[in-house]
């Protein structure tokens, strides 16, 4: 009986360490096609966006890049418009980001006291948190009328000879659809930079202040010329996320198909026009249009992002070297 | 070296801090600003039937937004139910088993991938489900948001498990425990406070989307009976009555946004929260 007994508990520690490692490889299994399911999606994304904007493609060909006629009763469509609005719009958002962001994470890393860079960092994290239509809301019906009474009017009195600030102050268009663009990727790009910030090492900042230079001086001749490359690399992501940037935008942008030089005017920018138009688009053509600015959008970000992301990287591998 | 007075170099410094004080506080304004907003008018539509009725037809008092109240936690909570095991097993992948060019490449897609404009993601979802189906649907709204859930899960379970110290896988294989059971039984529960931060903040933000449901489940005044069809939901409800002319829809848009914002904010303080507990 004892024989036998041990005979069996033995087989079964050997079924037992077989069975692991067939519930191993499973697994191992299982996690490999989850990783490798985010191939699938971002080949799919643009194989997909491809196949259905192939009418568009075939009917207007790359001067669907340049034209900016968008007429669905004719059926002719240019893409023109909504690019010169997201590149606009853009641009606008990271004038106004990135040196307030650079500036802000100047402060958290360098200057604020422990407990109110913290409460700081806290409120920051809470604006990044605010979903965008709550942006859209409070733009289209608090911050956009404020700007037509307060403030575009004085902008006008003072730089009205610039074709940009021609026109009547309406409080939507081009220059709210960028400030609110701003106020939404601040929070990302000051998190980003203070991180970049944070890897300067202590010591090349505190041998500055030892030879007695203020703050000042070690923020511009040591920290931010350490740094350059990651802030630089920063602002880069925070372009990536504005460009696709939707909701918000499609409250106060106005949604006018037309290149306008002046910020006052309304316009349009790619993700606004999709999400106005798509659902009501009923013929084909329409919509193979609509989903191949869906593509122009998609290729536009996937470059600004992997640019981004390896130009990152390589600063960092640079950084963690250097100390 | 030229001496200068002090206070030549004094002054700009003074100056420049104040700057940067004056400008990390630029963003507190505006999150002041939209909170008080929002709550001064989202009060106003708040009632007990804003929870219990159906939306009213325009020009028509009063009404709720009871379906889109369930319709955005039911797609929500399917893109959850997707999203979050996909993601932590992508992240178990790059964490233990990735060392290869293979996980190099998914390690940086996951990061262009979060990058993704929602609305992309809406549009995929569309030629994908909506397309063949032939209609909008909940389930399509939940894809599409899982798909945004996905990349996030994945890069905080990789961040968090790459925090657990090795010993600690050391040891228990050592014990005979299979792969699967270290990862599942010890690593998780070591990084169980930075996963559920991950994990809420992740939902979160797919909670208060728009974009990626206006093509896929688009939206309904009527109560969900199941995610076949399109689903009601309030970040499209809020969209679309604040582009109509009705005062009406309008103060209700405005009890939605409250509801959403709060709702997302709560999650994300959780989020914080949880991390916080394992400092101490």
């Amino acid at each position: 009986m004892a024989s036998i007994s041990r005979f069996v508990e033995q087989e079964s520690v050997a079924t037992r360490s077989d069975r692991h490692r067939r519930a191993d490889a499973f697994f191992k299994g299982l996690t490999l096609a989850a990783a490798c399911l985010v191939i699938l999606i971002m080949v799919g994304i643009f194989l997909q966006l491809v196949r259905d904007s192939l009418p568009s493609l075939r009917a207007f060909g790359l001067r669907f890049l340049i034209t900016d006629s968008w007429n669905p009763v004719t059926g002719k469509f240019g893409a023109l418009s909504s690019i010169y609005g997201t590149l606009v719009s853009t641009a606008i958002a990271m004038l106004i980001a990135f040196p307030l962001s650079l500036v802000s994470a100047i402060f958290l890393v360098e200057l604020a006291p422990a407990r109110l860079g913290r409460l700081v960092g806290y409120g920051i994290e809470l604006l990044a948190a605010v979903p965008s239509i709550i942006f859209g809301m409070w733009g289209l019906f608090v911050f956009a009328p404020y700007l037509a009474d307060h403030v575009q009017p004085g902008l006008q009195r003072v730089l009205g000879f610039l074709p940009l600030f021609q026109g009547p102050p309406m409080g939507i268009g081009m220059l709210p659809a960028g400030i609110i663009l701003a106020l939404m990727v601040l929070p990302f790009t000051t998190a980003v930079m203070r991180d970049v910030l944070r890897m300067v090492p202590p010591m090349v900042n505190e041998a500055a202040y030892g030879m007695g230079a203020t703050t000042l001086e070690v923020v511009r001749r040591v920290t931010v010329p350490y740094a350059v490359q990651g802030i630089l690399g920063a602002s880069f992501l925070g372009l990536g996320r504005a460009i696709g940037e939707t909701m918000a935008i499609t409250f106060v942008i106005g949604n006018d198909h037309g290149v306008n030089a002046s910020l006052y005017a309304a316009g349009n920018s790619i993700a606004s026009t999709l999400a106005n138009e798509f659902t009501e688009a009923s013929d084909p053509l329409y919509r193979s249009s609509l989903i191949e600015l869906g593509l122009v959008l998609f290729v536009m970000t996937l470059l600004v992002q992997v640019v981004a992301h390896l130009w990152l990287r390589r600063v960092k591998r640079a950084m963690g070297e250097g100390q | 070296m030229k001496r200068r007075p002090l206070w030549v170099r004094k002054l700009p410094d003074q100056v420049f801090k104040g700057v940067a004080t004056v400008s990390s506080v630029v963003g507190i304004f505006f999150l002041g600003w939209i909170l008080v907003v929002v709550v001064h008018r989202g009060i106003a539509a708040i009632s007990p039937s804003f929870f219990t009725d159906l939306p009213s037809p325009p020009g028509v008092a009063g009404g709720g937004l009871a379906n889109a109240m369930l319709g955005t936690i039911m797609m929500t909570f399917m893109a959850a139910v997707v999203g979050v095991p996909a993601g932590v097993l992508c992240g178990v992948y790059l964490s233990e088993y990735g060392r290869g060019r293979l996980s190099s490449v998914i390690r940086f897609l996951i990061n262009v991938m979060m990058g993704i404009p929602s609305i992309i993601m809406g549009l995929f979802i569309y030629t994908l489900i909506v397309l063949p189906m032939g209609h909008f649907s909940g389930y399509a709204g939940g894809a599409a948001l899982a798909l945004l859930i996905l990349p996030i899960v994945a890069r905080t379970t990789e961040d968090m498990l790459a925090l657990v110290p090795n010993a600690l896988r050391e040891s228990a294989l050592a014990l005979g425990t299979p792969r699967w059971r270290v990862t599942v039984g010890i690593l998780f529960r070591a990084a169980r406070n930075g996963m559920i931060t991950g994990i809420l903040l992740a939902v979160a933000r797919v909670g208060g989307e728009t974009a990626p449901l206006l093509f896929t489940s688009l939206n309904s005044p009527y109560w969900p009976s199941n995610l076949n069809e399109p689903t009601g939901n309030l970040t499209v409800t809020i969209f679309n009555y604040a582009m109509s002319p009705y005062p009406d829809w309008q103060r209700n848009a405005w009890g939605a946004s409250l509801l959403i914002m709060m709702g997302v904010l709560a999650l994300t303080i959780a989020a914080r929260l949880a991390i916080r507990e394992r400092r101490t």
